[in-house]
């Protein structure tokens, strides 16, 4: 068990370096010099050429990613072009907005998910079971930033009852856990809920409809269960693969959720991102994504821990 | 076919043994076909998209007015006005001519990319899967690290530094959809490799490229294409995603994604017409989704 969880922690590691790779590569495609990326446009020839020296742009790729590298682990992602402040001071603050509506709607995907899901696989076949799989196809097919706009169609255009932009009254962006709070975070929960709703509802499906056709489950019917008896056991096993499902779709809404905080303008990460390829902000660009696919690497490798934690079963080492 | 040159009796079955896999296919897809056709949900499915196809195809013979001629007195009409049916948009342009001509665009975004990252995915993973030790290594661990991003963020990421434009957005829906069939490709490759009549060609002499050819291509092709026609759904949503976020299509082109983002401004005026081209992707990506999971079930694919 150690041993796997340390194979499994030092396995991430390579997987971390490559992504920020990928994520230093992203400067280097970008059209133009790299040097754009951080020096303005109209700034004086010498100038350039010192923050050149300066950055070690003059230098080999590798030596540039080590220098990039060993900025990046302690924090320096850079300075931002349109606003000169460092990339991180406003991340903070983005990535805890995101975290929240993140948590908040796949917690709701989920519950509903396996509701959906469990009755589908307890019931396959029947009317309940298409209906629950029509929802499921619906929910993953659905433009979630087009859902978003008709979810502002209705409850805030039409209906008057939601908020459409915005995190709290009067455009302030310091969170409290009041009414006037939550109500900008209802539109957005649900519009982004729906994808893991979708697929958490196709897994615990099939998952409790494996566990249903196994001979165990029969053997407890035989010797008398209630559904009730029989349920928890199916909940037993059914738990970690569904857990699993469920934090990975925690990372892919992280990432996912640029398109509904841009149509809820929700200050997120999603909006910084959203005004960073509009102003063409590299660093930000960059720090941004970095900061996102480390959070979904580290977020693999917890589920892949706690699944071998719950399941008894898993014995990977 | 066997490239067996000594025809011996044992190599002889071998050879036979090996020309089964091929020879069954025509049984097969008659029988897929057959089962396509007893399902009513697949079958509207194609229908829906055949019309959609046919309509886009034939958008300018279709089309009542031009779909960048607009006018400044007429914007933003409601819908069921005369001759605007589904109204105007916030230039004046008739919305019904910018739907017909915008799915040319929204279509192609949503299938082009899945057709690259289906050559490439397929050329890397059958590699991969069939020649297994370092070659398998080496892509299956490049393929890992783009796995770490989340797709719509790695969609955004790589169209965010190369800028906007149809062409790079292409790319990066490329370079998304890659790794996903790789990793499919390679696992039913692995699934076939080890299987009788691979073993068999071996035997009787067949070069490693005349068995992808003949006996491995044959077998892993069909549950690639099943899993790639899912993917339409997603491509298109992202690639529609990438130009609402101004990052594929530049106006004034119509495209779904684009005419939902420049109508968006117009949510407090028309809200149902600023609506409708989401409409047309939700339909149009379940549709896909649907026709994807018809094509799984009728050819039992697993997984």
């Amino acid at each position: 068990m150690i041993l796997y969880l340390a194979r499994r922690i030092v396995y991430a590691i390579p997987i971390a370096l490559a992504v920020g790779f990928v994520c230093f590569m992203l400067v280097q495609i970008a059209p133009g010099d790299p040097i754009n990326a951080i020096v303005p446009p109209d700034a004086p020839a010498d100038v350039v050429e010192q923050v050149r020296k300066d950055y070690g742009l003059d230098k080999p790729l590798p030596v540039q990613f080590g220098l990039w590298l060993s900025k990046v682990v302690v924090g320096d992602l850079g300075r931002s072009l349109a606003t000169g402040r460092p990339v991180w001071a406003d991340l903070r603050t983005a990535i805890g907005n995101t975290l929240m509506l993140a948590f908040c709607a796949s917690g709701l995907g989920f519950i509903l998910g396996c509701i959906l899901g469990g009755l589908a696989g307890t019931f396959r076949g029947s009317a309940i079971d298409r209906g629950a799989t029509g929802i499921a196809v619906a929910g993953v097919s659905v433009p979630h930033y087009w859902l978003g706009m008709v979810m502002v169609v209705i409850f805030s255009v039409q209906l008057n009852w939601l908020p459409a932009m915005g995190a709290g009254p009067g455009g302030s962006s310091d969170w409290g856990w009041d009414w006037e709070h939550i109500k900008h975070l209802v539109l957005p929960t649900i519009t982004l809920s729906v994808i893991p709703m979708g697929i958490v509802t196709r897994t615990v499906r099939g998952i409790v409809a494996e566990i249903m056709n196994q001979e165990f489950i029969t053997a407890l019917r035989g010797k008398g269960m209630t559904r009730g008896g029989i349920f928890l056991h199916v909940i037993k096993n059914a738990a970690p693969n569904a857990l699993a499902v469920m934090g990975l779709q925690l990372g892919y809404l992280m990432g996912g959720s640029i398109l509904v905080e841009t149509v809820f303008s929700w200050p997120g990460t999603g909006l910084l991102l959203n005004s960073a390829i509009f102003q063409r902000d590299l660093p930000v660009l960059q720090g941004t994504i970095l900061v996102l696919a480390m959070f979904f690497v580290a977020l693999n490798l917890l589920v892949d821990l706690v699944q071998t934690a719950l399941d008894p079963r898993i014995k990977r080492a | 076919m066997s490239t067996a040159t000594t025809p011996t009796a044992a190599e002889a079955e071998l050879a036979v043994q090996a020309r089964q896999a091929p020879v069954r296919s025509q049984g097969y897809w008659a029988g897929v076909f057959k089962r396509v056709r007893r399902d009513p949900v697949t079958i509207a499915c194609a229908a829906i998209l055949l019309l959609m196809l046919l309509a886009i195809v034939f958008a300018p013979l279709l089309a009542p007015h031009d779909p960048y001629q607009g006018s400044m007195i007429r914007r933003l009409r409601g819908i069921g006005t005369p001759n605007y049916p589904l109204g105007t948009d916030e230039l004046g342009r008739d919305i019904v001519t910018r739907l017909l001509y915008g799915g040319r665009l929204s279509w192609f975004m949503g299938i082009v990319p899945v057709a690259f990252a289906f050559v490439i995915g397929t050329t890397l993973g059958v590699t991969a899967g069939f020649m297994g030790g370092r070659v398998n290594m080496a892509i299956m661990r490049v393929t890992d690290v783009f796995y770490a991003f989340p797709s719509v963020l790695l969609a955004v990421a790589i169209s965010g530094a190369l800028g906007a434009g149809i062409f790079n957005a292409i790319i990066s829906l490329t370079l998304v959809f890659v790794p996903q069939i790789i990793r499919v490709a390679e696992s039913v490759t692995q699934g076939v490799r080890s299987l009788d009549f691979v073993d068999a060609a071996r035997a009787s002499g067949a070069s490693g490229f005349t068995i992808v050819r003949v006996h491995v291509l044959g077998n892993v092709l069909g549950p690639i294409f099943v899993y790639a026609t899912g993917l339409i759904s997603v491509c298109m949503i992202l690639s529609s995603g990438l130009s609402f976020l101004g990052l594929g299509t530049k106006p004034p082109e119509p495209e779904w994604g684009l005419m939902l983002n420049t109508l968006r401004t117009a949510i407090y005026v028309q809200p149902w017409v600023a609506v409708l081209p989401g409409a047309c992707i939700f339909v149009t990506s379940i549709c896909f989704n649907l026709l994807s999971d018809g094509l799984r079930q009728a050819m039992d694919v697993k997984g």
